[in-house]
């Protein structure tokens, strides 16, 4: 079940607009923020939310780079691995995050910390190497400059 | 250092946005004043047509033809989509714009939506630039109290709105057409014309769909006229600025405005610093991932969209990406059709096959296990890209048929030598 607050907030925003599946990926969205990453049961409640199928949320979820129909860490890295970071050594840099964080592309650290997701040009070419986390960019990178930023989140959790 | 007029970016801070204040000192809603409920919208339509203004998102098309095919009689509600979607590799300007003046592209929505009568504009903008879809929300409020954006707009009687909306994250959804149906919700595969989108876009009513750039260009046109556009450029054919991404082999990658028709040399030499490590010149893709490589003959070459025409090439986004002769053209195309198979949205058979056809051959020749019959095979698979739905897959080939066309030594080189000969 979404808390009232939420559920009371989407219900407005549907209400406010002309076609209410405008808003299937800002509500996809909103559950995966709620729940960490778009759950069965959040792929049900966007459906009746919107008034479609949950196929119609389904074939949404499985298109887009930024749901997760899977559970992703609290700090989801992506990792540009397009041409210009990859000129500027993104394969160093993915390479670096599997050994520091132990995971493969796709997977998550077993303390729930950190996903890490190989994607397409994020438009930071003039800060090649680049990655997000959490749809923040840092770049450009070096092998000690990444050390930093991933041990400066490790120690935010404790 | 040829130093240029900024037009575009004159407002660019190093460290931050410029606020309503700034750009209405240099000169911003000034033309939205002027014009707004005095000038008919077939005027400004025309201007923005006599200054031949060129889409910038990558097709060129001109937009204020675009504008004119909405028809006259068209229903309502119209809609004006800025396409800030920017995902093509090297291309980042559109971001740059967003940060650097939010309300030069407020104002370029609402005078492209007073050309066209449209009332609903809404920005369509990746998830990667979050910080810039906050901008935006924030500076259209701000428009929206200082009476430029909204209803009645400085009590001309013209109402437009602007609303965000964030992707859920894909290159097709730069293709208008999948952007279309992103918008509505559905799945984002590209739909095929006729109808046109200026026909029948959004919810079958007339959509406008332009990029950040070409907007932008918009408040200074009819601020200064036509005439005045065109002179902005250094070439007879070009029009206007234009932001020039330039990233890879170079000293100091960036987005620079420079003037439409700049050489190449000259970018490449003095606005990015020059080669990197004291490299030499050897290719760029001259305008995105879906062009095709620039040999260095061209170096000296006018970077206008007929200069780059002239030469069986494209200035696409004009976001050049150099390469060195320390660069494995074999393995930046391999890159970019990585690219391509991975963002293909899968809706049609040319794509969804032959790009990953071409992909598993590719790499294999990089990997120094290519056979010389394999080079025809990528040469009939690329053409077959050009039966595709929409312009993706025909992009994708373009980098691969320059390779063969260009760099046929290099491929020889991977396939003799039974590896890559860039590899140390």
């Amino acid at each position: 079940m979404l808390p009232e607050e939420l559920q009371d907030k989407l219900e407005h925003d549907i209400a406010a607009v002309d076609h209410p599946k405008e808003l299937a990926v800002d509500v996809m969205f909103a559950l995966q923020d709620h729940y960490g990453y778009l759950t069965d049961e959040a792929v049900e409640t966007a459906a009746g939310l919107l008034g479609i199928a949950p196929v119609e949320i389904e074939e949404l979820a499985t298109f887009y780079t930024f749901v997760y129909r899977e559970p992703v860490g609290k700090y989801v890295i992506h990792v540009c691995d397009s041409l210009l970071c990859m000129l500027d050594g993104s394969e160093t840099i993915e390479a670096h995050l599997h050994q520091k964080l132990g995971i493969g592309a796709g997977e998550t650290t077993g303390d729930d910390l950190f996903t890490l997701l190989p994607v397409c040009c994020i438009g930071y070419c003039d800060r090649a190497p680049a990655i997000l986390i959490n749809r923040k960019v840092y770049g450009p990178l070096t092998v000690e400059s990444l050390d930093a930023i991933i041990d400066r989140l490790r120690a935010d959790k404790d | 250092m040829t130093s240029y007029p900024k037009v575009l970016l004159q407002n660019r801070k190093p460290d931050r946005i410029a606020t309503i204040d700034e750009y209405r000192e240099s000169g911003g809603y000034t033309a939205l004043t002027e014009s707004l409920g005095k000038v008919p919208s077939a005027d400004v339509r025309q201007t923005i047509q006599n200054a031949v203004l060129l889409g910038r998102g990558g097709a060129a098309f001109p937009a204020g033809m675009k504008m004119s095919t909405v028809p006259e009689d068209a229903p309502f509600p119209r809609y004006l989509v800025c396409n800030a979607d920017e995902m093509e590799p090297g291309t980042f300007k559109d971001r740059v714009l967003i940060h650097a003046d939010p309300h030069q592209l407020i104002e370029g929505m609402v005078l492209t939506a007073s050309g066209v009568q449209a009332e609903k504009g809404i920005v369509f903008i990746r998830p990667e630039y979050e910080s810039a879809a906050r901008i935006l929300e924030r500076e259209v409020g701000i428009a929206r109290d200082a009476g430029f954006v909204g209803k009645d707009i400085l009590g001309s009687g013209f109402d437009f709105h602007i609303d965000v909306h964030r992707s859920g994250g894909r290159y097709i959804c730069g293709e208008v057409t999948a952007q279309l149906n992103a918008l509505e919700g559905r799945r984002p595969n590209p739909r095929k014309p006729p109808p046109f989108p200026t026909v029948k876009g959004l919810w079958d009513r007339p959509t406008l769909v332009n990029n950040v750039e070409t907007l932008c260009c918009v408040p200074h046109i009819l601020k200064n006229g036509a005439d005045w556009f065109k002179h902005l450029a250094l070439t007879e054919t070009g029009a206007g600025t234009k932001l020039y991404c330039v990233s890879g082999k170079v000293n100091t990658p960036g987005c620079f405005e420079l003037p439409m028709g700049v050489p190449l040399r000259e970018i490449v030499e003095t606005h990015a610093g020059g080669m990197r490590s004291g490299g030499t010149f050897k290719a760029c893709l001259p305008g995105g991932a879906s062009t095709g490589f620039l040999p260095k003959e061209h170096f000296d070459i006018d970077m206008d969209f007929e200069g780059l025409k002239a030469v069986g090439n494209r200035l696409g986004t004009a976001a050049i990406m150099v390469f060195d002769e320390s660069t494995c053209l074999v393995r930046v195309t391999c890159n970019l059709i990585d690219f391509f198979a991975r963002e293909s949205c899968g809706w049609c058979t040319p794509c969804r096959e032959g790009i990953p056809y071409i992909k598993d051959l590719l790499w294999r020749i990089e990997n120094g296990q290519g056979e010389v019959a394999y080079l025809d095979m990528i040469d009939r698979m690329a053409r077959h890209l050009w039966n595709a739905y929409c312009a993706f897959a025909p992009g994708a080939a373009a980098p691969v048929q320059s390779l063969l066309e260009y760099y046929r030594d290099e491929l020889m080189a991977h396939i003799e030598g039974g590896s890559c000969p860039f590899d140390k």
